[in-house]
């Protein structure tokens, strides 16, 4: 088992998801941070980036770069699917991102809902947002598959 | 307008952060980026291939770049679409090679892939479109 699988059972096991991210390189590059919303009630892994200068697009506004933003829709997904069906990491098929207004210079976040999973294949919905999870700065959507 | 685009593409400090260089512009529209392979930005260590938040700020930027190769100020991504088509290699570098193939009034349309030096064997693909500035009259 490779240490991503290992991390990825621990993170399952106790619900630290902070503690699978540190196994990535990329995501202490760009100094993401999950948790588990609530679990009582909706069982949600919720991805979160602190503002960075290193994360920017726009230096003018300043604002996220959009990439940025893909890449924690992207990421979301994947840990969700992580969490909901003990699998090891999943393989991006494809994902599509709408922006929606401009990510600015504070915490983001994102969320992710699995609308399907099948045996090999799941179709996932995200969202990105800042201060209100009721206005997301961007909407994406992905095919995912599963591996064992 | 290749000084357009490399004004632009320094200028982003993501882009500056993941090391993204330049390495054609045409006005056209084509433009090719590259990004080298680096430990900081693999997804999985076990693998070594980069991040796959490495291809998609690779390829945002690379889409916008097109635009502006084509002497046209996109305001902001619409919207972009990513297809893995096959698996990323371990300590290799991506290269984006994209095309700005119609703009609107408003709207400019863009699409592309990222290979690791065979363009037959691309590693994703990309279509994106761009909200643009309004037209000083």
């Amino acid at each position: 088992m490779s240490r991503l699988d290992e991390a990825v059972q621990r993170a399952r096991a106790v619900g630290d998801y902070d503690a699978l991210l540190d196994v990535i390189p990329y995501a202490r590059f760009t100094g993401m941070r999950a948790a588990l919303l609530d679990p009582s009630t909706r069982n949600l892994v919720r991805v979160h980036l602190p503002y960075r200068i290193e994360l920017v697009g726009n230096p003018t506004v300043p604002a996220f770069h959009g990439g940025v933003v893909g890449a924690l829709l992207e990421s979301a997904a994947l840990l969700q699917l992580v969490h909901a069906r003990g699998t090891g990491f999943p393989k991006t098929i494809d994902f599509t991102v709408d922006y929606l207004r401009i990510a600015r210079a504070e915490d983001l976040y994102a969320v992710a809902e699995v609308q399907r999973a099948g045996r090999r294949i799941a179709n996932v919905r995200m969202k990105a947002y800042q201060k209100s999870e009721d206005d997301p700065v961007a909407l994406g959507r992905g095919n995912f598959l599963l591996v064992s | 307008m290749r000084e357009w685009v490399e004004r632009f593409m320094y200028g982003l400090p993501h882009a500056r952060a993941l090391g993204i260089e330049l390495v054609s512009s045409e006005d056209g529209g084509r433009v090719i980026v590259r990004q080298p392979w680096r430990e900081d930005l693999v997804g999985d260590p076990e693998t070594g291939v980069l991040h796959g938040g490495v291809i998609t700020a690779l390829l945002d930027t690379l889409g916008c770049a097109c635009v502006i190769a084509r002497g046209i100020r996109p305001q902001s991504t619409l919207d972009l679409r990513i297809d893995y088509l096959r698996p990323a290699t371990s300590k290799l570098e991506l290269i984006g090679d994209a095309q700005c193939y119609r703009v609107t009034r408003h709207v400019a349309f863009v699409r592309g892939t990222c290979h690791h030096g065979d363009p037959e064997r691309a590693v994703a693909s990309l279509a994106a479109t761009f909200a643009l500035h309004e037209a000083k009259s």
